[in-house]
């Protein structure tokens, strides 16, 4: 047991290097570096640039070295929490991204959730009832739910508020609280505007889910120990939850672990159209602006929030399915 | 079959050797001699809503295929007066005889925002001629032509015909969409076929091998499946030089996508090879003495070319999601290019879109062909184990 | 367990089972896997059932715990429980499948043993968890007395350690264990009739012949009734008192066990003897075996069912007429018009 969590530890860790990898080759592949382009951005308002500040800089980053070494420095700067500066805000990345990494992570948690209390009924109801009305129903707006893709989803949602309602159902915040400081009022005012973005993030990889569900607890549904448990007098609604579906679970918790980076990938894009203030549009702003060092610290950032819930999910399954604990794995 | 039907002549009723088959019914005996693909197709062939989108997928590709003989007006043609212009149904009945038209658009200011809209006038009608003359296009790359499915008596279409409306540079957006059809499907193939290449080798290697390079790959795809695709996509999208033609960004984003895509048709053909390595039938074709190759060309590859099949079919929803996803923001392919993303990157602005909804109109055929591609991908899945 | 007193011959039986018609509504069309049996079993003595897979054996289990599948469902037939002396006989058939009084009687006053010990067992449980489960579904105990009672139940049907294996998993216990605990299971209500269908199909031999000195020791202990399911004549000879000859849903042959296995009437049941090997038999000869192979459900012949194998059948009656269990002798039953006249109508 332990040295399945410490495999999956070390797992997860290695894909944190990977990841840091990709971002790093992320604020590489752009032409022209960052140093000459922070030094023209200087220069452009105003700012007098030594000769020898520049030289520290390309000291700094190791730009006259191999590529190794930069990567090197560059996870050096890191570690020692200097993320590298944004040129277009002209201010540490590590500002820039604060409270919408926070505001990423609640969107993309409340999506989650939102995925497994719908997919988990409704996967259990279209299994145990199956080819009834309610299955059909329920098979149908799955598979909607899986050809409209999130932001698609987010428009028809946005002109349907704005058309027929006339409200903007975008954003995070109400306006009375866009700018002010956190408080009890502003978590609430958070908390009353997640449902939205949480059931368009949700939907796809509810879908998907529910098939998941249903398919595997069909499956459970025809094996003899459910005619055991049944041959023992239980009432059908205790039997069902306590024997098939618990083996149905063992598969459903194996997908959060990949449902969490569908999500995360899901919310920039979903976020752009609800202009959420998470990390998504900066994203994207920062990619077409070419402000690489903002962009690649964003894709290490979600690339390491999506492996911290990986390992989470992982954990989760190993406490669920006794035979991981017992090292029997197929 | 067994119905007062005079039972064969023999000795003893309990002879071993009685045909078994005189008991066994007609259609026990078709499946018997069908082939595997013979079985796949009458499995899928059951399966109505698999086989409803084949058909629709096929018509799609022949959309994609005629997209300039269905187009009426030049998709490339900006014109500020026909700016967003609503959609104009078709009549297709004049005074009860058969006579497709349209109402003409009477362009009017509006005297309070002096913006100009347009109005159907009833009076005005303009006869749509099919086989019309419109703007000059290589038919099937080709030969040159200037023949389209419908337009009007003088070949201008462009200022007559708005069926889906126009966008805001005023472009027709009928037409647009019909030549997007062939970029956004072939994305899709192209991407595929790159991920299928790739799948199939790794999964292959996985599988066959086992051992350090199987634990090495599956570590691979398990790293690559964790990290969120889209800001990747993005990061690695952006950071494609601008000055890349349509061609090299549309190679670009193909390799972009498969790069990730790969992974779950690894798993497939990994999963079957595995399985299969396991079946009897291999291990009697090995005891045999057939060589390696052989095994896995002639034995292994029928009974999981199928899945390939299935699993390539799913897969290529996704990737039509995601050029869809990438060009609405931008990072994709990019104008002059028409795609069904670049189209949708009008529709952004949430304001622009209330005004003229029109521009959505570019999710409808991605919806219905991500739902064809599931359906298609379900029905082949089931069929792929015609035992089973 | 001790109070129970034990029945005579003259007593009438703890089950009855009259004309039990479950019929699967199929898309294809009705498969009748139990179409029209009869049997009872008598307190204490243990009732065998047999016949080839496919001829509704584990059917007609399913049927009178009332756990038949969807789209199955009992058409027809009454399955009649006697409890206490004093107490009105129950018709299973007549209850609710899902109501409380059926859930009582199962697991409770009967209970059933699987084939598949492997596959009987939740993997996600402990065997503990799952043995107390029955035990608290049927009596007013705490979690603590009902774990000492299981733990009392794994000793008394072999298990070594009980107190230890209590809280292992299925999957770490072998499968002659395996089939222990499932006996263990079955017990843990001190049911009335314990119905074990093909109970040691899937053991090894030695593990069988365990398995079955178990089971008549506890009926010895108890004196339950056993219906025994399996379509190995061998068992049927080391277990049953009275034998239930099936073939295609309906019950051809029944008697004691000594007069089916001596003097077998049913040209079915003298074939099915005639294909247990023998120690006997001349050595390389071929073994016979029955011709043909059941009929497919959907295609059920017309007239007797086994006509279409049947080395003595009368072409005219046997193709035509369905044949009804009849005696043939002073404590023996058998369907065959070899031994009766129709005497009705073609029926289909």
């Amino acid at each position: 047991m332990l040295a399945y969590a410490i495999r999956r530890f070390l797992l997860a860790l290695l894909t944190i290097w990977a990841i840091s990898v990709l971002a790093f080759a992320i604020i590489q592949l752009p032409p022209g570096d960052y140093v000459t382009a922070y030094i023209a951005q200087l220069a452009s308002s105003g700012v007098d640039v030594t000769p020898e500040f520049a030289e520290n800089l390309r000291q700094q980053y190791g730009l006259d070295s191999p590529v190794w070494v930069q990567y090197l420095k560059w996870m050096e700067q890191i570690s020692r929490g200097n993320f590298g500066r944004s040129l277009e805000w002209r201010a540490p990345v590590l500002d820039m991204i604060g409270d919408r990494l926070w505001l990423t992570m609640a969107v993309s948690l409340s999506a989650v959730l939102f995925t497994w209390a719908l997919a988990l009924p409704i996967g259990i109801y279209s299994a145990v009832r199956q080819y009834s009305i309610a299955d059909y129903i329920f098979t149908f707006i799955g598979f909607i739910g899986l050809a409209v893709p999130s932001f698609l989803l987010a428009l028809i949602l946005m002109y349907v508020g704005f058309r027929y309602f006339g409200a903007n159902i975008g954003g995070l915040f109400s306006p009375e609280y866009q700018l002010a400081d956190w408080s009890p009022g502003k978590v609430w005012d958070l908390i009353k505007h997640l449902p939205l973005p949480a059931i368009i993030l949700g939907m796809a990889g509810a879908a998907q889910l529910i098939r998941i569900m249903r398919a595997n607890l069909l499956d459970e549904l025809r094996k003899p120990y459910v005619i055991t448990a049944r041959a023992k007098g239980m009432s059908e609604f205790r039997l069902i939850l306590k024997y098939p579906v618990r083996a149905a679970l063992n598969p459903f918790v194996s997908t959060l672990g990949y449902l969490f980076p569908f999500i995360i990938s899901g919310s920039i894009i979903v976020a752009l159209v609800l202009s959420l203030p998470t990390i998504g549009p900066l994203l994207l702003r920062a990619l077409v602006s070419q402000d690489m060092f903002l962009a690649g610290t964003i894709v290490l950032f979600l690339g390491i929030m999506t492996v911290i819930g990986t390992f989470i999910s992982d954990i989760l399954l190993m406490w669920i399915d006794p035979r991981i604990r017992f090292e029997r794995r197929e | 079959m067994s119905k007062a039907k005079p039972p064969p002549t023999y000795e003893s009723p309990f002879q071993s050797e009685l045909d078994e088959a005189t008991f066994a019914t007609a259609a026990e005996e078709r499946v018997s001699v069908a082939t595997q693909w013979q079985l796949m197709w009458w499995r899928f062939r059951k399966h109505r809503l698999a086989m409803i989108s084949a058909f629709v997928i096929i018509a799609f590709y022949l959309v994609a295929l005629f997209a300039d003989f269905l187009a009426y007006a030049d998709p490339h043609k900006t014109e500020a007066f026909r700016s967003l212009i609503a959609p104009q149904p078709i009549h297709f009945f004049d005074e009860g005889r058969f006579s497709p038209h349209v109402f003409a658009l009477v362009g009017k200011r509006d005297p309070r925002t002096f913006k100009r809209v347009y109005e159907p006038d009833p009076t005005q009608k303009v006869a749509l001629r099919f086989f019309a003359e419109g703007y000059a296009y290589k038919f099937l790359g080709l030969f040159k032509t200037n023949r389209h499915l419908i337009g009007v008596e003088d070949g201008n279409a462009e200022e007559l015909i708005f069926l889906l409306g126009t966008d805001q540079l005023g472009r027709d957006l009928w037409s647009r969409m019909m030549v997007a059809c062939r970029l956004s499907l072939m994305i899709g193939l192209a991407g595929v076929a790159l991920s299928l290449v790739l799948g199939v080798l790794l999964g292959g290697i996985s599988g066959l091998y086992g051992g350090a390079i199987d634990t090495l790959i599956q570590r691979l795809i398990e790293i690559l499946r964790s990290i969120p695709t889209i800001p990747l996509w993005m990061g690695l999208a952006a950071a494609m030089p601008r000055d890349w033609g349509v061609v090299q960004v549309y190679f670009a984003i193909t390799v972009i996508l498969s790069l990730i895509g790969w992974t779950d048709l690894a798993r497939v053909v990994r999963g079957r090879f595995l399985a299969l390595r396991e079946e009897d039938f291999v291990l009697a074709a090995e005891l045999a003495g057939v060589g390696q190759m052989r095994i896995i060309l002639r034995h292994m590859a029928p009974s999981f070319l199928s899945h390939i099949i299935a699993a390539t079919t799913l897969a290529l929803p996704n990737m039509i999601i995601s050029e869809t996803a990438l060009s609405f923001l931008g990072l994709g392919l990019r104008p002059p290019a028409v795609s069904w993303g670049v189209l949708l990157q009008d529709a952004q602005n949430i304001q622009t879109v209330a005004i003229s909804p029109w521009l959505l109109s570019a999710a409808i055929p991605v919806v219905i062909v991500i739902l064809a591609f599931n359906f298609l991908g379900d029905g082949l899945r089931d069929a792929a184990d015609p035992y089973g | 367990m001790a109070n129970r007193e034990i029945n005579g011959e003259g007593q009438p039986p703890v089950l009855t089972v009259n004309n039990l018609k479950t019929h699967f509504f199929t898309d294809e069309g009705t498969v009748k896997a139990v179409d029209g049996a009869s049997f009872s079993a008598p307190a204490g003595k243990t009732v065998g059932i047999v016949g080839e897979s496919g001829c509704g054996k584990s059917v007609t289990a399913l049927s009178i715990l009332r756990i038949v599948q969807k789209p199955g469902r009992i058409v027809d037939g009454e399955i009649i429980l006697r409890r206490a002396d004093d107490a009105e006989p129950v018709d299973l058939a007549k209850l609710d499948a899902e109501g409380g009084a059926i859930r009582a009687i199962r697991g409770g006053e009967i209970a059933l043993v699987f084939q598949e010990p492997m596959t009987s067992f939740s993997p996600h449980y402990t065997i503990g968890n799952q043995i107390v489960e029955t035990i608290r579904l049927h009596q007013d105990v705490g979690k603590a007395e009902a774990r000492n009672r299981t733990i009392e139940l794994l000793r008394m049907v072999g298990i070594p350690r009980p107190e230890r294996r209590i809280d292992e998993y299925p999957f770490e216990l072998s499968g002659g264990l395996r089939q222990r605990v499932m006996i263990a299971m079955a017990l843990s209500c001190n049911p009335k009739i314990l119905i074990a269908d093909e109970p040691t199909t899937a053991l090894d031999v030695t593990t069988q012949a365990q398995i079955l000195d178990l089971l008549r020791e506890i009926q010895a202990r108890t004196q339950m009734s056993v219906i025994i399911i399996t379509h190995d004549m061998g068992v049927i000879a080391e277990m049953a008192d009275d034998v239930i000859v099936m073939y295609l849903g309906r019950v051809v042959e029944s008697g004691p066990v000594d007069e089916i296995f001596h003097r077998a009437k049913h040209p079915y049941t003298q074939a099915l003897l005639r294909s247990i090997p023998s120690i006997f038999a001349a050595p390389r000869s071929k073994l016979p075996t029955i011709a043909g192979s059941i009929p497919h459900p959907h295609n059920r012949p017309a007239g007797c069912p086994f006509h279409p194998r049947c080395a003595e059948r009368m072409m005219g009656k046997c193709d035509v007429h369905i044949p009804r269990l009849r005696p043939v002798s002073r404590r023996q039953m058998a369907s065959c018009f070899l031994y009766h006249e129709p005497d009705e109508a073609p029926i289909t």
